[in-house]
């Protein structure tokens, strides 16, 4: 599949005197293919907002490359930035004017045509309310004109900086049917979202970053399996047998951790060498469970911005690719 | 020209441009109505009226000097004219010749056309600026604040042709709102001349001259508005026009002026940028230091003068607009927009 969007090496350094030199990208990579839809998460501060705005010609990169849909961008941003709806962070948008108005200005300069306003209106649920001013508008209302307004153009690749941010739990739904709705009619969208739930339920590949690398990338369920712990759930017959299929299985070279009713299994490759490795001491399995890993917990794993008790985390602590004792990507090289 | 109409849309949909120009056109409907009702056309009577109390007044003047020449000489001659209350020589005191007193005088306020209505130009561009100054940072500066400038850039990602399509529409904008006001405030003016004053005595020379002072009012306003812009564009903010120009207002001019007066400085006003708004309007103004005395060969003591002229002042409007929108431009293409 050809690429939407290609980053290689992207760099931005803020420099400041009484603050020192603060690399927001430091060397990123990130790749988009068609007809994805791509989630792009990150910790606070990981440097999500600053790509998307140094990809959309807001911020002036310091070092690296940059595509979008095959053009090189800054310098082809006028070419392609019809082909490209986006919104970046909070939805902003001038008080005084109605969501009609807004968007009808929009439209006039992009020169879209002017019914292409009612329909992006119709999509996003606004329609009755598009003559109200928006500053009567609800976090979730902006969020939705502001998800109107990167559609009006009717862009082949859609960028949304938290679009679900505000969304009472119906409008997530719909957005997460939009999105796919979206992506079948051959839309390339990335997501930036702190709901990973929704992240895993709706994108087809991810991007991590954090403090301004790539930690990791590829389709959800790579990204999933390569940070699979192998940690497996037994109970057998008997819980008298318990002690007796810990040793079995700790001479087997298994990590093992005993429960009163279960016994919890580490580095487990193939569940079923487990089964016939109990069956061979006459150990009959009851249950069997893989224990699946989400992408909250690859996710906090890999920025290391999990929870600590008695511990305040600084927006900053977290995860840096290549750092002694961490994981590099899960991938290698340009793109997936 | 989508971005430019749609920006001219934009412009013309604000309530504060709306509200703004409102008002302006509001206080220069209110100068117009008052010059009227405080002006009166005269007629032959009161004008013989006049020229009756202005005989009776010279008569006065008469009466009272020759009382004083008297009084003079008796004094001299009882030897009690020491106290510094007449002069040496009674003669001199002598009634003013009648010609000094002006008929003029006893007559009530009238609208001569060609004597007041240059002077009038002076309001109508001052409100006219003022209103264009506000409106032109608000223009930006609310686009700036509220984020709509980065999605007009997520759109338009040509930063300098973004700005300056904005600012022409703005200053279409104004000019369109501030040539029909000019048409109106001659019209409004000559009416009030007709009915409330004189439109005797005009000459194409003078027509020329009064069109020649409007169309420096209109670049006045021009310039102001784009002042009042490149100020808002380059602090991304609104008020960082309004407070520039308070802070150069009061602190560089009341401050600059009352310190340089203090410091017993030549022709302060030379220093103080009213004087070349006022210059530009008038062509000249001409600055006077009366702690400088020229004798002339009659031995009366006349002030050094310096003459600030419209040329001079079209030099500093010029310079202006050239650092502040350069400066608004240079900053729109290298600044992070975040």
């Amino acid at each position: 599949m050809p690429a939407v969007l290609e980053i290689e090496g992207l760099r931005k350094t803020y420099k400041s005197r009484r603050r020192g030199t603060r690399n927001a990208l430091d060397g990123f990579d990130m790749r988009v293919d068609a007809g994805q839809v791509h989630g792009f998460l990150g910790p606070n501060g990981s440097g999500k907002t600053t790509t998307l705005r140094t990809l959309l010609g807001l911020i002036r990169p310091d070092g690296g490359r940059m595509a979008l849909l095959g053009h090189e961008v800054p310098d082809a941003l006028p070419t392609v930035a019809g082909q490209v709806g986006a919104i970046v962070e909070s939805p902003q948008f001038f008080p005084h004017f109605t969501a009609r108005d807004t968007l009808s200005l929009l439209a006039g300069a992009g020169e879209v045509p002017a019914v292409r306003v009612d329909e992006v209106l119709e999509l996003v649920g606004l329609r009755d309310r598009s003559g109200e001013r928006v500053k009567t508008y609800s976090l979730g209302m902006k969020q939705r004109l502001a998800v109107a307004s990167a559609l009006l153009k009717n862009p082949k690749l859609l960028i949304l900086d938290e679009p679900a941010n505000g969304l009472d739990p119906g409008g997530i739904r719909e957005m997460r049917t939009l999105m796919r709705t979206l992506a079948e009619s051959g839309m390339t969208v990335v997501l930036s979202s702190h709901i990973l739930g929704e992240i895993q339920l709706i994108c087809d590949s991810v991007t991590i970053i954090s403090l301004g690398r790539r930690v990791a990338f590829g389709p959800v369920d790579e990204v999933l399996a390569q940070h699979s712990s192998g940690a497996v759930r037994i109970r057998l017959e008997a819980v008298s047998d318990l002690p007796v299929a810990t040793e079995a299985l700790t001479q087997a070279g298994i990590r093992v951790t005993g429960h009163p009713d279960h016994l919890m299994l580490a580095g487990v490759d193939k569940p079923a060498s487990v089964t016939r490795l109990l069956a061979e001491k006459n150990l009959y399995v009851s249950e069997l469970a893989p224990i699946a890993v989400d992408l909250e917990s690859v996710f906090l794993e890999l920025t290391a911005t999990a929870p600590v008790p008695g511990q305040h985390r600084q927006v900053d602590e977290s995860m840096k690719v290549g750092g002694t004792g961490q994981p590099g990507p899960a991938g290698g090289g340009w793109g997936a | 020209m989508s971005l430019f109409r749609t920006e001219l849309r934009r412009l013309s949909k604000r309530r504060f441009t709306r509200y703004m120009t409102l008002l302006g056109l509001l206080v220069l409907a209110a100068v117009v109505v008052g010059v009227f009702f405080t002006n009166q056309k005269i007629d032959a009577g009161q004008l013989a009226r006049a020229e009756r109390q202005a005989d009776q007044q010279y008569q006065e003047q008469v009466r009272w000097s020759e009382q004083e020449r008297v009084a003079c000489e008796q004094a001299k001659t009882a030897g009690t004219a020491t106290d510094g209350r007449y002069p040496d020589d009674c003669s001199v005191i002598t009634p003013p010749p009648r010609e000094e007193i002006k008929a003029e005088w006893f007559l009530p306020s009238t609208f001569d056309f060609k004597e007041t209505f240059d002077e009038t130009l002076i309001p109508f561009a001052a409100i006219l600026a003022l209103v264009g100054f506000v409106i032109g940072a608000s223009f930006v500066g609310a686009e700036w604040s509220t984020g709509g400038m980065m999605n007009l850039l997520l759109w338009r990602p040509k930063r300098l042709t973004v700005l300056l399509t904005k600012l022409a529409a703005l200053l279409t904008g104004i000019l369109a709102v501030t040539l029909p006001a000019a048409v109106l405030w001659f019209a409004g003016f000559w009416a009030v001349a007709n009915f409330r004053g004189s439109t005797e005595k005009m000459t194409s020379g003078v027509w020329q001259s009064f069109a020649l002072t409007g169309v420096r009012g209109v670049v006045l306003v021009l310039v102001l508005t784009t002042i009042g812009f490149a100020l808002a564009s380059l602090g991304r903010h609104t008020a960082m026009a309004l407070g520039g120009v308070v802070a150069v207002m009061v602190v560089g001019q009341f401050g600059l002026g009352i310190l340089l007066s203090m410091a017993g400085v030549r022709f302060a006003e030379a220093w103080l940028l009213p004087t070349y708004a006022l210059a530009w309007m008038t062509k000249t103004v001409k600055l006077e230091d009366w702690n400088a005395c020229n004798a002339t060969y009659f031995g009366e003591c006349k002030p050094a003068t310096m003459d600030i002229t419209w040329q001079q002042s079209s030099v500093l409007l010029s310079v202006g607009v050239v650092v502040i929108l350069g400066a608004a431009l240079w900053a729109m293409r290298r600044r992070d927009i975040s």
